[in-house]
């Protein structure tokens, strides 16, 4: 079983190749989307490398909630509903939504998570503590 | 001029690998201005070359249905200059698969020699894009058969691979 530090390594490594960042960059704090610019395909491609690096299946929208993001019962006017959050953070556990759930503007959501957050998903995966 | 980057494939093992063949010839209009006087193949087009072997590829496992596109260069590194009069071998493997979209490595050989590494990511067009329309299935099955797709292919039970249905029954009521 790897230690949370070989998590952040293998993760940060997986960060690098797809992003094109510098390994620096790449710290527990720093937002996907927002700090390294990633895009849309570049989730599918950490996926990827995720799967390969750790040998785990990462089934679709698991890591990326969409169903619940685009889901009509949960959304409306561009914001997700009381119900709509708590399926969110039930589906995530690993991200900490509490500042997003201020103002749950469902465009916004791609800037919520972080490189930690994907660390703590790798670790709940492989039921590291 | 059609968009037309591979000649031929050589191999075509469904859900894994494809192999394609690209001839260069000066008689390419391209080379007259890339350069003049020192005709060299520009790259972006050895890495469409790869997308098309690698598209193909991916495109086969939904059954040619899913719209798939090249929507990420995630490496790319080349070793030498490809000329007039050589043969470029693709090499597409599948790394992974999912509903998405597909990551696909592609090495590009001349002879034995290594000239270039890529590794593509392509996503399968869906939400806005879903309706819209890449290619009439008459002119993907003409060119999957230019192409000796169903010569050479085969399913992962090693049974040839057929022109799939749909295509075939879209051919026959397309017009012209």
């Amino acid at each position: 079983m790897p230690t949370r530090e070989e998590i952040y390594q293998k993760v940060q490594a997986a960060l690098v190749d797809a992003l094109g960042v510098d390994e620096e960059e790449v710290t527990p704090e720093a937002t996907l989307v927002g700090d390294l610019g990633a895009e849309s395909i570049d989730f599918l491609d950490i996926v990827f490398r995720l799967e390969k690096a750790f040998d785990i299946k990462i089934p679709q929208n698991e890591l990326v909630p969409q169903d619940i993001l685009t889901n009509a019962q949960y959304v409306k006017d561009g914001r997700l509903t009381p119900e709509g959050l708590s399926a969110l953070q039930q589906r995530i556990p690993f991200v900490d939504l509490s500042k997003f759930a201020e103002n749950p503007v469902v465009q916004d959501f791609p800037n919520v998570m972080t490189v930690g957050d994907i660390c703590r998903y790798v670790q709940m995966k492989l039921g590291v503590d | 001029m059609r968009w037309f980057w591979i000649d031929r494939f050589v191999e075509f093992e469904c859900g894994r690998l494809a192999k394609a063949i690209k001839n260069i010839s000066l008689a390419e209009e391209y080379l007259q201005d890339h350069f003049p006087g020192y005709p060299v193949m520009p790259a972006t087009l050895i890495i469409e070359g790869a997308a098309q072997t690698g598209g193909l590829l991916v495109a086969q496992c939904s059954d040619f249905r899913e719209k798939v596109v090249l929507a990420k260069v995630s490496s790319a590194r080349f070793y030498a200059e490809a000329v007039p009069g050589d043969t470029l071998t693709y090499t597409a493997t599948i790394e992974a698969l999912q509903k998405d979209g597909a990551s696909v490595q592609v090495l590009v050989h001349r002879g034995e020699e290594l000239l270039a590494q890529l590794e593509l990511m392509f996503a399968h067009l869906d939400g806005e894009f879903a309706n819209k329309i890449l290619f009439r299935p008459k002119t993907l099955l003409f060119w999957l058969r230019a192409l000796g797709t169903f010569q050479v292919g085969r399913l992962p039970d090693g049974n040839p691979l057929p022109e799939p249905d749909w295509m075939r029954q879209a051919e026959a009521t397309e017009a012209d």
